[in-house]
């Protein structure tokens, strides 16, 4: 076990990022930013407005055209010498994001920043590989196809992986040749500014701005302008229609990740044996407390089978119960700090409705009261609720370390319960028969079917929602499509007329 | 107090101060991911509403002239109707495009139980849709919801 001092590398203020320096607010106003982890303010970030928002495109602007005639090569290098410093200052980093959002120590050394050093990475390698394409429509008549960059594209971030998430957004828009608008979340804005502090010279200036703020005063304008040329958002539903909205007034592309309710699928025959496969199902169980549960793809709702439901059930319940709370930068520490006091009502306020409806709770169940300078932050213990799936709790991503677990007969009516919910974003299929797994993850209405494993998320694999869940897919080589354009050249070597004229 | 929405004496209070610096407001009730779940103050006409909406409320709150319409998908309704929804506010950080965020608070949604899920007896609840009969005031009186 090894115990992680908190960062003392926070500047004590913030401001944008915009055109390679540092700019004040043009309103001159800052907010404070607490950690999770004990409830106190570390640093104050600019608050952002409409007028930091067209600076910081202009500044967008003045360098999107250099950046996209860029040879991919070079681009390239870029993200890979990002990826280098980053994976110089892992350790760094990885304490820089849990003291901001909260997470284990444990996850962001191990999942986190490499996961984001890897996706910086895999875009160079992609953009290297791309090519355009010919056609020949007749003798004399040849349509080059070549993708070209949107130019300057707003991406708005969530605060659940503040650097991931960046990450994702980031790397295919500069490997594509965009030059990029991005906010933070006002949760954790200032996370991405330490990274900066180490990359921030292997950007040409105004190719990566950052501008801070609230939703309302510096989200929205970057959402509204005319000059951004796509938005990329995840969030939840009704700021994602906001977002088509603005965009519709633009007529400007738009992906969005909005979130999920994803079922986890345990069929009987993974209780066939007391096996390692069933101790990395019952893992699979209880990744519903990664990140505390604030994932889009959380395994929020449990659907365990007849036959083995009582057994596995229990075991899961008592594999739940060794979660380890703590400390977020002790690497003991298997849940940390939740992000934000507002999240940790919200959690409160699902757990309540839960019990009114009547689900029983199996384990937790209420706020987790931590001693010490922990007193102050914001803990839930690792919660199993057992239902039914008309349930709110079955129906809304809680975002906490929340799972609703109910029972299924047969594969049919496993399908039917995991595609009775307003999403479509992950699902988990478990069983040992490849046919069974074949069918359900092909029957379910979602976007990533993590098929005998949970919560991976490696670069190459495509990522993104089925029904309400949003529109794209990110890492994956065709997010590039998401931030690029198609030229076509539509060229004649025919030496004579037409003769219509 | 409406049917289906409720408001508390916080909430208002918040919704009275936004109202005087942002003109008239609206509500929309968000789901999905991060900050999902949290109803969204814009300034009314803000967030365009559409046949997939439906109108659950038009609050009228103490102080504010006009009532404060709050919408929900109709899809997320149909999820939601065997609950009454309580506005309340909590100290936050920030959600969404909402306009409370800059003021350190954030609305929050308390639900209360109006009929098991379970229980299908019983007609659909349909919010009142007379445009002519918002609510009552419900400031004084708190919200029916079930707190912390």
């Amino acid at each position: 076990m090894t115990r992680y001092d908190a960062p003392t590398h926070w500047q004590s203020r913030y401001d944008h990022f915009i055109g390679g320096e540092y700019v004040k607010p043009h309103g001159g106003r800052y907010f404070e930013n607490p950690t999770p982890v004990t409830g106190q303010p570390f640093c104050e970030v600019a608050r952002g407005t409409a007028e930091d928002v067209e600076r910081a495109i202009d500044a967008a602007h003045g360098a999107a055209a250099a950046w996209g005639r860029t040879p991919a090569a070079d681009r390239a290098l870029v993200l890979n010498r990002v990826a280098d410093r980053m994976q110089e200052h892992l350790q760094a980093l990885a304490i820089a994001e849990t003291w901001e959002n909260g997470k284990p120590i444990r996850e962001t050394l191990a999942a986190d920043i490499p996961l984001a050093i890897d996706h910086f990475r895999y875009f160079a390698g992609v953009i290297r590989a791309q090519e355009g394409s010919l056609a020949e429509i007749d003798d004399d008549t040849v349509a080059y196809h070549f993708h070209e960059p949107l130019g300057v594209v707003g991406q708005i971030i969530p605060w659940n992986f503040p650097l991931l998430m960046a990450t994702w957004k980031l790397a295919p828009a500069l490997a594509a040749g965009n030059a990029v608008v991005l906010k933070p979340a006002e949760q954790t804005p200032a996370s991405i500014h330490y990274l900066l502090s180490l990359v921030a010279d292997l950007l040409p200036p105004g190719v990566v701005n950052v501008v801070n703020g609230f939703g309302v005063e510096a989200g929205r304008p970057l959402a509204s302008s005319p000059r951004v040329a796509k938005v990329a958002f995840t969030g939840e539903t009704t700021t994602g229609r906001l977002i088509m909205q603005y965009a519709s007034e633009n007529i400007k592309p738009v992906t969005l990740e909005l979130g999920g309710k994803s079922p986890n699928i345990f069929f009987d025959d993974v209780s066939a044996a007391s096996d390692d496969f069933r101790d990395k199902a019952l893992e699979g169980f209880t990744m519903f407390a990664l990140n505390q549960g604030e994932v889009c793809t959380c395994p929020s709702r449990a659907l365990i089978q007849q036959g083995h439901y009582a057994d596995f059930l229990a075991a899961a319940v008592a594999r739940t119960r060794e979660i380890r709370p703590g400390h977020p930068l002790d690497s003991a520490t298997m849940v940390g700090a939740q992000a934000s006091n507002d999240q940790l009502e919200k959690i409160l306020s699902y757990l309540d409705i839960g019990r009114q409806e009547g689900a029983r709770v199996l384990t937790g169940g209420a706020r987790a009261q931590l001693d010490g300078e922990l007193s102050g932050g914001y803990y839930v213990e690792p919660t199993i609720f057992e239902g039914s799936n008309s349930m709110r709790i079955f129906q809304e991503e809680i975002f906490g370390p929340v799972v609703s677990v109910t029972s299924f007969a047969d594969l049919d009516d496993a399908v039917k319960i995991a595609n009775d919910t307003l999403y479509g974003l992950g699902a988990g299929v478990w069983t040992r028969d490849i046919n069974t797994a074949y069918r359900a993850g092909r029957a379910i209405q979602a976007g990533r079917v993590w098929t005998n494993c949970y919560h991976a998320y490696p670069a190459h694999a495509a990522f993104g929602g089925y029904k309400q869940s949003g529109i794209g897919r990110e890492n994956h080589k065709m997010m590039l499509d998401h931030y690029q354009q198609t030229k076509n050249l539509l060229v004649s070597y025919a030496p004579k007329k037409l003769g219509f004229f | 107090m409406s049917d289906l929405v409720a408001v508390t004496p916080a909430a208002a209070e918040l919704i009275r101060s936004l109202r005087g610096q942002h003109g008239p407001l609206m509500f929309h009730q968000s789901g999905g991911c991060c900050d999902g779940s949290a109803p969204m103050c814009y300034p009314a006409g803000e967030f365009r509403t559409g046949s997939s909406d439906i109108r659950l409320a038009a609050l009228t709150v103490a102080g504010v002239p006009e009532p404060v319409e709050f919408w929900i998908s109709r899809a997320q309704w149909d999820l939601w109707q065997h609950t009454t929804l309580t506005i309340d506010v909590v100290p936050g950080r920030g959600s969404g495009f909402s306009l409370e965020a800059p003021e350190g608070l954030r609305f929050l949604l308390r639900s209360t139980l109006a009929r098991r899920a379970s229980d299908s007896s019983g007609e659909p609840r349909q919010p009142r849709q007379t445009a002519g009969s918002p609510s009552p005031p419900t400031a004084g009186g708190g919200g029916g919801g079930g707190g912390q």
